[in-house]
């Protein structure tokens, strides 16, 4: 059976505080409590420089720490590390771009723009749209969405709602 | 960028964060917590309707509570009103809470799904994004029968924005995942593989995780995708580093991209069109020459982007390992990388490697690099670098090298990690079976390997030494001598007292002559270790002893005393006890022929395949051994000439016994329960006509408990000595059990006393037991069966289970059982046949998330409709047919009857025999019953 790429991701401090879970696999909330709970400990349990791969179970994690906050995939056997690493790399960039030099403190208040964004770059586990722009871009089109949130309904949306 | 300051920044749910934050305690979280919670449910409750923006940030806070890792269990109804909002925000606030919290069983999915619908029809972009993202954060099945046939038509309609082709190929990934039987080929399949050549690289990107998955499973109906994937890739990898403008990273042209297309060709075998291999093969030799390039840039992304398409390109030329020189390319370029300073270019170098050395035409390439390995294996700092190290040598190890590699692990195994030490010991074992040239090297190797990590060194390794030893005749001397030689140490592992036992009794006749290790030596040095050991150990020593008596006369009257005394004929352990008996009665009854019959030296074991390899590969999952498996075949007719038996050795006494434990040596600690008594008519059987079987501990015994969930008569415990039987009827709120106690030997059981209690809970009066009969005689005849009447009645729902203890006193010793009655929730059902309509009106009035249980297991059994149904009909309930539009799925009704009340039920079983799993929920008007049916019925199918 074909796997997902990406079975799950997870963002959290190094006081071991969870600051984003995101699930592609169907697990209960117990098995997901369960998971993050003993991942967590792991990788805060390495040393810096030590490798950024592990194998957890039947599973491979790729983490990385940006400053204060750990960013961490599980992915499975046969998936690639390096690309899976530079997934992450490009979710901070992201992030990074769009909050303008992010830190832990924006992912916790505005924690749902951060859903927002790694929803239009990462979709089931897999690479949607990897360019930094078009991410961005409907990001940014959903903001002016926002301020407009005023406006008359379109005609468009009229038909939607029928 | 705008971002943090934007219009809406709901001030609410900032406020609330800080607050959270600013908790001092748990406890003030939690207080605080609590405060939100009802405040929102008075404002979801109250009167006045609640504006778009409120409703947004009211659901909001609530995930956050829930992301904190709290439970939520309202609000799902406001969030799925912002769906229909129109004005975005709210609805991606709405789509967000859905597809973090709503579990795909919730009752709530048909609104979404109308919710979604029209979103889909919106027309608009954006909309039709969100609901898309949805579907493929919540992939459930409903969602898959909803939308199954109308994505694929959005995936390739000529006017579908680029954005929305992106989302819709990845939603039907997840579709396909979760229900590929609803997701139809047609038409469509094959304008996806176009998708391949799509202007858009996003579009591609996406669409290309579809077209390997949909590859996967239907191989020929995709295969035009090699051709168009090796066009697409040859065109990025020539491509300047800005040809592709944003899909170039740091200086690497659309890495993912590249990965992915490398990954979909590894479906496929190499292409059979020289034109299109030519090309490929270029392609794979220009990324390799990439590698050997100066970096364009110092950041870390520029090289891993760049290893990461090396790495995938080398998978796939490990896959099609075809093509020499490219083989030995990769392995050259990965022996480079084996000394970077980047720990994870080290990591990933080793881990592939592994599977280069497995090809033969690299295997000699990686096996020049072996010094750098094992000096990986003694230098990395990293537990998980090491680990590949270990695992690399393993993959690399041959006859050539084997002394070399095996003496390294020795040595790693003394300072290795815990974690790792039992799969290093059996590779050790492997190897050193494998390779043996002689076997008195196989024979130090296993016994090194006991001395260093004795605690590791699992049954399957101890015993397959033994094997190898009894199978082969020109080792067994040798072996003697150096297990004897070991037991010299003042502190030996008891694995190596096993060894040395076991080998010794039936090969120490072989070093007897010299008078260092004459039989009374050989002896006084097992027997010196005897106190030391455990149970097992000893019993084995005890069938090593009378081996001696047959192969040392002269050794006779010691170990006979030995025998007598106290310690061992009156020991409190039964298995030790009645060894010594039996061999005491052996030694001095029977003639010499009669012994050397009996205690004849083991014949050979039968060939098999080495049950060592077998625990590593369900250690690592099949292809983690493959590399000795493919030596195989490189060197067959080097190998053993023998391949020989992995099972457990069987006794040294070449005869069956009435004792229960077959098994004399004691390797099996305890017979299987339910297994009759063997009493073939053989010599020991004369000797002796009754033997005292193991005690059965006091532990409470459930296995029997979990097969009655279903039924209600049968066999719930049986041993060697007792045999219970049940037969119970319901009806209604009340129960009637009866007990059947069989006393299997022909001995009185006396004292026998039976105690019903029920722990917990269950002792304030949820469920009340009268145990009705007077006691049990306590005397049950050799042979006789007694009765015992139980009547139950069940006043409010329950989860335990009644404990049923028995003790009785066999042959002097006391004996002591504890079982769990199988006495379940479920029995107390009334079924309730009801029409489909009538079915899911009721689903719906139970759809309080507490209400709901739901898991998701694989399946323990055959997934038999015929013996689903039994099993579903056995439950109590009333088995509906023409209810559910699945006619796969099962779904049942009934009404469980307590004193105080009546709890309505109705469950559905979703059985998914492509993936062996089952999906059940259970809806009851009481949440306790629901999760306690859902756990007693998980365990049933």
């Amino acid at each position: 059976m074909y796997k997902n790429s990406i079975n799950f991701m997870l963002l959290f401090s190094r006081q071991g505080k969870l600051r984003l879970q995101k699930w592609y696999v169907p697990l209960s909330d117990k098995e997901r409590k369960k998971i993050s709970r003993d991942l967590v400990q792991t990788i805060l349990a390495r040393k810096p420089k030590m490798c950024s791969f592990l194998e957890w179970r039947d599973l491979k994690i790729v983490y990385k720490r940006y400053a204060s906050l750990y960013f961490c995939c599980a992915v499975e056997d046969q998936d690639n590390e390096l690309i899976t690493l530079e997934i992450i790399h490009r979710y901070v960039e992201l992030l990074d771009k769009y909050f303008g030099s992010v830190c832990e403190l924006d992912i916790i208040f505005n924690f749902e723009k951060a859903y927002f964004i790694l929803d239009e770059f990462l979709l089931g586990g897999e690479a949607q749209e990897t360019s930094k722009k078009n991410v961005l871009k409907a990001i940014e089109q959903a903001d002016l969405l926002q301020e407009e949130a005023e406006a008359p309904r379109s005609v468009l949306e009229e038909i939607g709602l029928t | 960028m705008p971002a943090v300051s934007k219009g809406d920044g709901m001030r609410g749910l900032a406020v609330f964060i800080s607050d959270i934050r600013n908790c001092k305690s748990k406890e003030a979280e939690i207080k605080r917590i609590n405060k939100e919670l009802a405040n929102i449910r008075s404002k979801f409750k109250g009167d006045k309707a609640l504006d778009g923006y409120s409703k947004k940030k009211y659901v909001c806070k609530l995930l956050f509570i829930f992301l904190l890792g709290h439970d939520i269990d309202f609000g799902h109804m406001e969030a799925v009103n912002l769906l229909s909002s129109n004005k975005y925000t709210e609805k991606q606030i709405g789509y967000l809470f859905i597809s973090v919290l709503v579990n795909s069983n919730s009752e709530l999915i048909r609104l979404i799904n109308n919710a979604i619908k029209n979103d889909l029809s919106s027309r608009n972009p954006t909309f039709m994004c969100l609901a898309l993202h949805c579907i493929a954060n919540v992939g459930s099945r409903e969602m898959a029968e909803a939308f199954a046939s109308e994505i694929p038509r959005i995936l390739v309609a000529g006017d579908t924005m680029d954005s929305v082709k992106q989302s819709a190929a990845l939603c039907l990934l997840r579709l396909y995942k979760t229900s590929p039987d609803l997701v139809l080929m047609g038409e469509w399949t094959s304008r996806v593989v176009h998708l391949l050549n799509d202007q858009h690289m996003g579009v591609v990107t996406a669409a290309i995780s579809l077209i390997t998955c949909l590859s996967q499973k239907n191989p020929d109906e995709f295969k035009t995708c090699v051709s168009l994937a090796v066009s697409r890739l040859s065109r990025i990898v020539s491509s300047a580093s800005t040809d592709l403008q944003d899909y170039t990273y740091y200086f690497v042209p659309a890495p993912w991209l590249s990965c992915k297309l490398l990954r979909l060709l590894q479906c496929y075998p190499p292409p059979e069109d020289g034109a299109v291999k030519g090309r490929l093969v270029e392609c794979l030799e220009t990324i390799l020459n990439k590698a050997q390039e100066p970096p364009k840039s110092k950041k870390v992304q520029h090289s891993n982007a760049k290893n990461a398409i090396l790495f995938e390109a080398i998978s796939l030329i490990i896959h099609y390992d075809s093509e020499p020189n490219l083989l030995v390319r990769a392995c050259n370029q990965l022996g480079q990388f084996l000394q970077h300073r980047e720990t994870n270019l080290r990591y990933l170098a080793l881990e592939s490697m592994c599977t280069l050395a497995s090809s033969e035409f690299s295997h000699e390439a990686v096996k020049t690099h072996i010094e750098t390995v094992i000096n990986a294996l003694k230098t990395e700092r990293d537990v998980s670098v090491r680990q590949r190290a270990a695992d690399l040598l393993y993959a690399m190890c041959d006859r050539s090298n084997a002394k070399q590699i095996v003496a390294e692990m020795l040595s790693y195994l003394e300072t290795a990690d815990y974690s790792i030490r039992e799969e290093m010991v059996l590779k050790v074992a492997i190897l050193a079976e494998k390779y043996a040239v002689d076997y008195s090297w196989y024979v130090d190797t296993i016994l090194n390997l006991i001395r260093i990590a004795g605690d590791y060194v699992s049954e399957e390794v101890w015993y397959r030494v033994i094997q190898i030893v009894i199978n082969r005749d020109d080792v067994q001397g040798y072996a003697a001598k150096t297990v004897f030689e070991a037991l010299q140490a003042p502190a030996c592992h008891e694995n190596m007292v096993k060894v040395g036992g076991y080998i010794l009794g039936e090969f120490g006749n072989l070093i007897a002559g010299d008078p260092r290790s004459s039989p009374l030596v050989q002896f006084n040095l097992l027997h010196s270790k005897f106190h030391l050991c455990s149970v097992p150990t000893r019993a084995l020593l005890l069938s090593a002893y009378i081996k001696f008596i047959n192969l040392f006369p002269e050794t006779k009257a010691t170990i006979q005393e030995v025998l007598r005394c106290d310690s061992q004929i009156r020991n409190s352990d039964v298995e030790l006890q009645q060894r010594a008996v039996e061999y005491l009665k052996l030694s001095s009854i029977a003639s010499t022929d009669v012994l050397a019959t009996v205690l004849e030296e083991m014949p050979p074991f039968p060939e098999r395949e080495s049950s060592i390899l077998a625990k590593l590969k369900k250690k690592k999952g099949p292809g983690a051994v493959s590399v000795p498996e493919l030596d195989d075949k490189r060197e067959a007719g080097l190998s053993f000439n023998q391949r020989i038996g992995g099972s457990i050795p069987a006794s040294p006494c070449r005869c069956s016994t009435p004792s229960p434990s077959a098994d004399l040596l004691g390797i099996r600690s305890a017979a299987p329960i339910g297994a009759t008594p063997t009493s073939t008519g053989s010599l020991l059987v004369d000797v002796f006509s009754e033997a005292g079987p193991a005690a059965p501990s006091a532990a409470v015994n459930d296995d029997g408990f979990l097969r009655f969930v279903c039924k209600n008569n049968g066999v719930l415990f049986e041993n060697q000595l007792l045999q219970i039987g049940i037969k119970s009827e319901y009806r209604q709120n009340l129960g009637r059990m009866y007990l059947f106690y069989g006393n299997k030997t022909s001995v009185q059981f006396a004292s026998f006393t039976t105690t019903v209690s029920c722990p917990g809970e269950l002792q304030s009066h949820i469920l009340s037991l009268n145990v009705q009969t007077k006691p049990v005689e306590p005397l049950v005849e050799g042979g006789a069966q007694i009765q015992q009447v139980l009547n139950i009645e069940c006043l409010t729902d329950f989860s335990e289970a009644p404990l049923l203890n028995i003790k009785f006193r066999y042959g002097g010793a006391l004996q002591n059982l504890s079982l769990k009655l199988p006495v379940t929730i479920n029995k107390f059902f009334q079924p309730t046949e009801m029409t489909s309509h009538d079915f899911f009106q009721r689903w719906k009035q139970l759809s309080q998330p507490q209400q709901e249980a739901q898991k998701i297991f694989k399946a323990n059994h055959g997934m038999d409709t015929e013996v689903l149904k039994a099993k579903l009909l056995g439950l109590g309930t009333a088995l509906l047919d023409d209810v559910d539009p699945n006619p796969e799925n099962y779904v049942c009704a009934g009404v469980i009857q307590t004193k105080g009340q009546q709890v309505g039920c109705l469950l559905r079983l979703e059985p998914n025999g492509q993936a062996q799993m089952y999906r059940l929920t259970l809806r009851c008007s009481k949440d306790s019953v629901s999760m306690r049916l859902c756990e007693l019925l998980a365990q049933q199918f």
